[in-house]
Parts: C-alpha cells; structure tokens; sequence
C-alpha cells in the first residue's frame, strides 16, 4: 500500500510537469503565442507591455524583465522549478504574485465546490438509491424524468434563468454580493445557496441515474441472491447492494470535486463570485499570460490530487485493486 | 442413506411468469418429494425449470412478478403461504442453498470469514467472536487449509474451488435440513469437481441431510444421487432412483440424455446429440412438450399432456408410449449406441 502511494505520488509530480509543459507549449510555442516570433524577434508579449510604439531598447529591457529573452526550455525549466516550489510568477500588469492571488480566491471556490458537491451527492446518492428500491413506482418514474431534466440543461442557462427568477423577480436572492464564511457566515450562505443549487443540479441528476442504474445492475448480481439466500434481513441485503453500487460513485465524486476546486468558471461568472475560474477568465480577457498560466496549472494540480485521492480510496474500499 | 422422513414435498407447483411477449411457464405442474439422507438430482437442460423451482421453494423468485401455484412442503409446512419474513426465519437456517458460480456468489468487498459470520449471526444471537471461532471450524470442516489465515482472506484469494467450499461453509452455518446445490460444480475444474461433490456427499451423511442437487450433467448425477428427476419444459419427464433410471430409462428424452454422455468403455461410437433445441416456455408444445424433438412419437403425442404416472415401468415416466414399446426402443437404440465397441 505505501509503496503505491509513493508510485502514484511521483506520477503525480510527473503529470503535472508534463501538464505545465503543454501549456508552455499552446501559450510559448505555438504562433501568436508569446515566444519570439514578433518583428524583431521579440516577444510579443514584451511589445504589449512595453506601451504604443515602443523603443525597441524598451521592448528588449521589458523582455528581460520578464525573462522572456531567454530560450524557451530555459524559461520552461525555471517555470516547472518554481512551480514546484509553489511559485506561479506574477502577473505582467500588477505585479500581484499569482499564488498568492490564487490562494484569496480559493475559499470562494472551495465555498461553491464543497457545497454544491454535498448537495448533489446527498441527491444523487438519495434519489438513485430510492428509485432503485422501489422500481417502477412513480416516485421512481419522477424522480426519473425529473433526472432527465437535470441533465439537460445546461448550467449557464439555468444558472441565468435562476438569477432572473430569484434576483430580478422575486427578489430573494442579490447576486453579486460574495462575503467570505469567516467574515460572515449568515451573509456567506444568503449568498451562496442559489449557486450550490445551480451547480448541483446537473450533477444531481447524472448521479441520481448513475446510483440507480448501479444498484439494479448489483442486485441482480449473484452475490445479492447468496445474501438472501442465507437469510439476511433486506436492510442488510441492501447493505450488501450499496456497497458495491455506491464505491463508483466515490470514485466520480471525487474527480468532479477535484474539477470543480479548479474554478467554476461559469457559476462564478453568472453569480459574481470572485473564484478561481473568474480569476482566470478575467486573465484570458487580459492575455495575462502568468495567471492563465497560474489558473491551469493550479486547476491541473487539483484534478491530478484528486485522481490520487480517490485511486488510493479505491484501493481501500475494493480489496480487489490493493497493492496493484 | 436415505430414510423415509420426508424433507421437501412438492406437489403440482407452477410458477408463471407474466412478461411482455407472454405467460413464461418456467414451472409447470411438478410434484416430488425428497428424503432425509438422500442426494435428489434434478437433471435437464438450460431453462427446463431447475434452479426456478428450488429459488422458488426458498422464497427467492420475484412473487411481485410472478404467479406461484400448488404446494411447497417443508416439514410438514407449506411453504408458499409463509411470509417473507417466516421464509427468510428458515433460510440459511433450515435450508440453505449454494449456487453455480462461486466466483460470483460472494460479495468481493467483504472478507470471507465476515460473509460467513453474518451468516450465523442472523440466525443466532451471540458474542461476534465466537462467531468468528464457528466459522474457523466451518472452514475447516469444508477442508480449506489453515482456515484461520483465509477467514481473512477475501473471495479473490480463494480459487473456485475453495470458494465453492467456503459456500458450503457458509450453508452448512446453522446445521440445516436441506441444501440445495445449484449446478454446484459446472464452473470448476473437472478434478475439483470430484472434490465438491465428494464433500456434499460427506455433509450429507455427517450431518443427516437432504441434498437437492440440480445439474444438468447426467455425469454428476451417476456419482452421487439416490433418485433422480429429469425435467423438461417446466415438468418431469421421469422420476426414479438413480439405477433404475440409469439401467432402465423410459422416457425418451431421457435416453437422449444419455446417449449424449461420452463413455470410456464404446470407443469409436459418436455422440448422439438430441435433435432440435429446448421449446419457448412461453409457447410449449401442447400435449407431450417433448413430442416435436421425438423420434418416437405417435398420435396422441400432440394433443394429450401424458401426466408422471408408474406405466409399469417400476417408476414413474411422462410418456405415452406404451411399456413393451419402450423397452424394446431402449434396447435397440443401446444395441445401436454399442455396436461399435471393442471388447
């Protein structure tokens, strides 16, 4: 077991080295990227900063600055060595360091992401298990269709459409008024429970139907019938079922946890929430090159804890997958 | 040895399912008794109604979806007007069953030695490791070397034959009356075959039982049952001790079953497989449900259902020919088969 963990753990770093070097790859290296492929042969990164019409002794001293001049491989190098020593750079315009931009704006994520992800777990996992109880009753056939509407539709739409409801029409609900949950918890869940329901929703109901689905396929599993067969009551038998139809559904969770720590950036947008994935859109818009750095490598970061996370939880909750 | 108690009755028990395309008539109308003491094989092919009729018996079909008629005695005591928790009280208690496949039939999440004391702890009150001492003897007792190691040991780590043990293990829990092995030995090897079913033969004499063994090897029935019942479509076709219908068949759906059983001693001589397939049991022939794969057939075959009755035969068979007709059918389709041997 520990030796898995350290396997995976120096795959992690590997994975994670490699994702930096693609981004290096789409931002640096690819035309109109910011590697030297301006007139001159300068950045065009650097002429962008340097001001209208700039001296090209200016765009040189710019480029240095930024490190710019140098090979690409080098500039990759000094990037990986400092992310690994949790330095992202800092942002061309403020000069605000990006990790440090990135951690203020985690909780506001986390915020959204934890609560969300508990809503449509206890859903999901509450709906899929219900309706595969009781199979064909109409609570499973509503709960059913209405799984069919989560899953079609799409976040950015609901997520308007509950703004327009809840904000312009009803007035219950005030969007963009964020309040981080140590300065104010009250205010913090006023303003993030339209969010949580928003981004939950879809989700709720890909799990609602993925329970269900893997809970009738294991009771007709053989192992259900031994269950039976030596006279379990039907709360152990059911036991039995979630076991083995719930281990999946930690592995999804999981990911889409890990996804979601890396910004939401449609949900932040549609409810000002000052985020990860607002913060990187705002550097996209920008062509702030550090921070879209900074956001994807960060965002990478948790997918990639995230799959290690689960794949050791998976090794301890399937006997099967130890040590392998 | 078998002795006269009667364990199991079952008298005209019919299971039908209703299903979109129609009425599955899996069971239909099959009376038999088995004995304390003795191995009651149940021989036919795919979908004849075997396995329905025990997970029937034990309460395991779907009675939401299904229409059960007749009589399940067990000890006197119909089963089929039990509720389910009665039924569920003498599951795993009175009667146990094991399964085909024993790679499948424990839970891969739980350790062995967990499934087995969960076994005996649903039926007995008592200190959990105690429990767990119980299901060291109940390993060993099944001949699973150094039982204390595997009751920790995950189904994994068991090979099939092993786990077909510690699935008699685990039945064996509450000393029960009856077990019901369902094709216990089709997914092994032939040489843990031997073993499984010379373990279920031991159990059966050491702790006084009756063995329902359903397979549809003809092979495994030779070796180890006392009676025999073999079924078609749902319903016996003959039902007899093991000699008589291995010297004497009458049915001649039981001659094609043994005709396609290779045999060491007719080198040379090919298997006679029957012709044609199993019917729908959705649309069973009327009349005999073997008649269109007969070769023996005759006019009444189509139309009249021949009922299980002693035709003179000394057991009872489900066929219309007459006695005469049948054993001088059998001897010349054994002439046949045996010609070709060298002695």
């Amino acid at each position: 077991m520990f030796q898995y963990v350290v396997r995976r753990m120096l795959w992690s770093i590997v994975m994670l080295i490699l994702v930096i070097a693609s981004v290096f790859l789409i931002f640096f290296v690819l035309p109109g990227g910011a590697g030297g492929d301006a007139p001159g042969g300068v950045s065009k990164v650097a002429i962008l900063f340097a001001g209208k019409n700039p001296r090209p002794e200016l765009v040189k001293q710019v480029e240095q600055r930024l490190g710019l001049d140098r090979p690409v491989y080098v500039q990759f190098a000094r990037y990986v060595g400092k992310a690994l020593r949790g330095d992202l750079g800092t942002s061309f315009q403020t000069q605000e360091e990006v990790t440090g931009a990135l951690l203020r704006r985690m909780p506001a994520t986390a915020s959204l992401a934890f609560g969300a992800s508990l809503i449509w777990l206890a859903m999901g996992v509450g709906i899929g298990v219900i309706s595969a109880l009781k199979r064909r009753s109409l609570l499973d056939r509503g709960s059913m269709v209405f799984a069919l509407i989560g899953v079609s539709m799409p976040t950015f739409w609901l997520g308007l459409i509950a703004v327009f409801a809840f904000d312009s029409g009803m007035q219950i609900y005030d969007t963009g008024s964020y309040v981080p949950l140590t300065e104010d918890p009250v205010q913090w869940f006023k303003v993030m429970w339209l969010p949580w329901l928003v981004l939950a929703f879809v989700s709720a109901a890909i799990y609602a139907r993925m329970v269900r689905g893997n809970m009738l396929e294991v009771q007709g599993e053989d192992y259900i019938r031994t269950a039976r067969a030596k006279g379990l009551r039907e709360r152990s038998v059911t036991r039995h079922a979630l076991r083995s139809a719930l281990t999946p559904v930690v592995t999804m969770y999981g990911l889409d946890l890990g996804i979601l720590l890396g910004g939401a950036v449609i949900t932040e947008q549609i409810f000002n929430i000052p985020g990860i994935g607002d913060y990187a859109v705002q550097a996209i818009r920008s062509q702030n090159l550090p921070i879209i750095l900074g956001t994807t490598v960060f965002a990478a970061a948790f997918v990639i804890f995230a799959n290690l996370v689960v794949d050791i939880v998976y090794a301890a909750l399937d006997p099967r997958v130890r040590y392998s | 040895m078998p002795t006269n108690e009667v364990l199991l009755e079952v008298k005209d028990l019919r299971v039908h399912f209703p299903t979109g395309d129609g009425l599955v008539k899996a069971v239909d109308g099959l009376s038999f008794k088995v004995h304390r003491g003795e191995t009651f094989g149940i021989v036919g092919e795919s979908g004849s109604g075997k396995s329905v009729t025990c997970l029937t018996a034990l309460g395991l079909t779907n009675l939401d979806r299904a229409n059960v008629s007749g009589e399940v005695l067990f000890k006197g005591q119909d089963l089929l007007t039990l509720s389910k928790e009665e039924l569920r009280g003498l599951r795993g208690k009175e009667m146990a069953m094991i399964f085909q496949d024993p790679f499948a039939c424990l839970h891969p999440f739980y350790r062995v030695g967990d499934q087995i004391v969960e076994a005996i702890l649903v039926h007995e009150k008592m200190p959990k490791n105690q429990a767990a001492e119980r299901a060291i003897e109940l390993l060993a007792a099944v001949g699973i070397p150094k039982p204390r190691d595997r009751f920790k040991g995950y189904p994994h780590e068991y090979s099939g034959g092993m786990r077909q043990r510690a699935m008699i293990a685990m039945a064996l829990a509450h000393n029960p009356d009856l077990l019901i092995a369902d094709e216990p030995t089709t997914a092994l090897d032939v040489t843990v075959q031997a073993q499984i079913l010379e373990l279920i033969d031991k159990v059966k004499r050491e702790f006084n039982i009756g063995v329902i063994l359903i397979t549809h090897d003809l092979g495994v029935v030779a070796d180890v049952a006392q009676s025999v019942m073999v079924m078609y479509a749902g319903r016996a076709a003959e039902l007899g001790s093991r000699e008589e219908v291995f010297s004497k068949p009458l049915h001649p759906y039981a001659w094609g079953l043994l005709e396609s059983i290779p045999r060491v001693d007719s080198a040379g001589e090919r298997l006679v497989p029957i012709e044609g397939a199993p019917p729908s049991l959705i649309f069973v022939p009327p009349g005999c449900p073997f008649h269109p794969r007969c070769p023996h057939r005759f006019e009444p075959c189509d139309k009249d259902r021949p009922d299980l009755v002693d035709r003179g035969g000394g057991h009872p068979d489900a066929c219309h020919l007459t006695i005469e007709d049948k054993r001088k059918l059998w001897a010349e389709r054994e002439a046949r088969r045996t010609k070709g041997v060298k002695v």
